[in-house]
């Protein structure tokens, strides 16, 4: 049952937390204010907000590609940049593929930019393009591919360097629900085949109670974090689970909440 | 070409072919009819049938000219390819650089080239002078183009680029000349006409003082010496060379953008 403020996994470590981080752009606008962030090893937790309130800045900061203008991001174990880098995969709202290179070339990029050698880059990339069910579709080009397959390698790509933590920006916005659906139970899979984490943003109530084991309610910006609520229906999570009393009830609280999140400021 | 062209796209692609060469054939024949009717003398307006004839018999001639333009443009063309894909990419990896250079690029692109041409002619050999006037005209397009290109990436694959932690030389060379390449070719099909307009100002600045054998230079020798259907002839040539450089690009063009650009896609998706 979901019940506020309480972690989905108390026993499982710190990975990476957010400690009163403030964002403000240089055009005045303030993004995030006193953000309190932990993310836990293996869980899937999802930052709910109405659109505008930061959770992509937040994650931007999560994944080094922005820097908080106050308060620190503390991983587990110090690590410099560098190391931190074959740690993170992100996967961005659009599929963020290069058009000039072919499915293949596209998952390859990161494993080439690491300048990994060709043989064991290539067996790695066909595993990726395994994971999500592309390998027929290797030398096609991304417009040649719908969007839910061009998302498809888009995740294949973020996997292929085998992450400890999935940062996902909004990805399946864009996709109609069929596509949509069949995307969150593949990612669901993988996430659990890998054990690996995964911070996932989103402004849906009803894709956050779905995938998540953990819910972060964001307020509207300048953006922090007001309410957590555990999603502990037990995985695997499938077609019953999505028609469930239980889903339901879940999807109520978390609307709720985010309800009360944008009236209130979060107060 | 897909296979599945309807009779409708067939059609239209048959029309694109047919209606030019039924206007040329039509405008050839309404000159010919002209300067039969009116007894016009060759000296003033030759018609189709001489100027043709004049191309055949002073072929000798005229190759050897079109020869002479055709390397200065096509030898323009490379350079100012090279210099401005060059340039482009140093202003990109270099503010200072772009700030200290850009301007004196704007001034070579906006001062006429005709009017630097009699003061190259100055200091340079003739060849050196018409290869240098062909490059000025030609590299400005590429270079604008091109920094166009490589300032148009797409903001979250640098992101990613960045979250990956690659180099600038990596960036450059697997994002941002990839996202540059259709600019880039937009530039050069510009180019290869320019390059051409450039050697001909050169030629045709050099004049009768010139020792080089152009295509330009035979225009104006032909002029002193009344031959206007030679003065044709040659421009006819000039014309088809213009045509065969900028269909060749175009080809380029296709051949390097047809699986992935926008702009090189055909028919119904």
């Amino acid at each position: 049952m979901l019940q506020s403020s309480a972690p989905a996994s108390r026993s499982s470590a710190m990975l990476v937390a957010l400690r009163g981080v403030a964002k403000t752009f240089p055009n005045g606008t303030q993004a995030l204010a006193g953000l309190d962030f932990e993310v836990r090893q293996g869980e899937f937790v999802s930052l709910l907000g109405p659109s505008g309130c930061g959770k992509s800045t937040a994650l931007r900061i999560v994944a080094g590609l922005s820097e908080p203008t106050a308060g620190a991001v503390e991983w587990v174990e110090r690590t410099d940049k560098t190391e931190r880098r074959s740690r993170i995969g992100f996967v961005f709202q659009e599929p963020t593929l290069m058009p000039w290179a072919n499915v293949r070339d596209n998952v390859r990029l990161p494993l080439k930019l690491a300048g990994a050698r060709g043989g064991e880059a290539a067996a790695r990339v066909e595993a990726a393009l395994e994971r999500v069910g592309l390998v027929a579709f290797a030398g096609a080009y991304p417009r040649e591919l719908s969007g839910g397959m061009r998302m498809r390698v888009s995740i294949a790509r973020a996997l292929v360097t085998e992450p400890e933590l999935l940062l996902m920006d909004e990805p399946f916005a864009a996709l109609d629900e069929i596509t949509r659906f069949a995307l969150n139970d593949d990612l669901l899979q993988m996430w659990q085949a890998l054990r690996m984490t995964i911070v996932f943003v989103t402004h849906s109530v009803f894709e956050s109670v779905y995938l998540s084991s953990r819910i972060a309610v964001m307020s509207p910006r300048p953006g922090r974090i007001v309410t957590e609520l555990a999603g502990d229906a037990p995985y695997p999570r499938g077609r019953e689970f999505r028609t469930s009393a239980e889903y339901a009830g879940q999807c109520r609280r978390a609307s709720d909440a985010l309800g009360r999140a944008v009236a209130g400021g979060g107060r | 070409m897909s296979p599945a062209a309807s009779p409708r796209e067939r059609r239209d692609r048959v029309l694109r072919v047919v209606l030019p060469v039924v206007v040329l054939a039509l405008g050839l024949a309404i000159w010919e009819a002209v300067v039969r009717a009116w007894h016009i003398p060759p000296y003033v307006l030759p018609d189709p049938v001489l100027v043709w004839r004049t191309l055949l018999a002073d072929w000798s001639l005229l190759g050897q000219s079109l020869l002479v333009t055709l390397t200065t443009t096509v030898e323009g063309f490379l350079l100012a390819a090279a210099g401005g894909v060059g340039l482009a990419v140093l202003f990109n990896q270099s503010r200072l650089i772009e700030y200290s250079l850009y301007p004196y690029a704007v001034i070579l692109q906006v001062t006429p080239v005709i009017a630097i041409a009699p003061l190259l002619l100055v200091y340079l050999q003739q060849p050196t002078a018409v290869l240098v006037c062909a490059w000025i005209v030609a590299f400005f397009p590429v270079l604008a183009n091109t920094t166009l290109g490589l300032n148009s990436v797409d903001r979250n694959l640098g992101d990613l680029f960045a979250l990956y932690g690659a180099s600038r030389l990596k960036v450059l060379w697997n994002l941002k000349l990839p996202s540059a390449l259709p600019y880039m070719l937009a530039g050069l099909r510009i180019a290869g006409g320019l390059s051409l307009v450039g050697a001909v100002a050169a030629e045709i600045a050099a004049g009768s003082a010139g020792a080089g054998s152009g295509l330009a230079f035979r225009i104006t020798e032909s002029g002193y010496r009344l031959n206007i259907p030679r003065m044709f002839a040659a421009l006819i040539l000039l014309s088809v060379t213009g045509i065969v450089i900028f269909y060749a690009l175009a080809l380029v063009n296709y051949l390097a953008l047809r699986r992935w650009h926008e702009s090189a896609l055909q028919g119904e998706r």
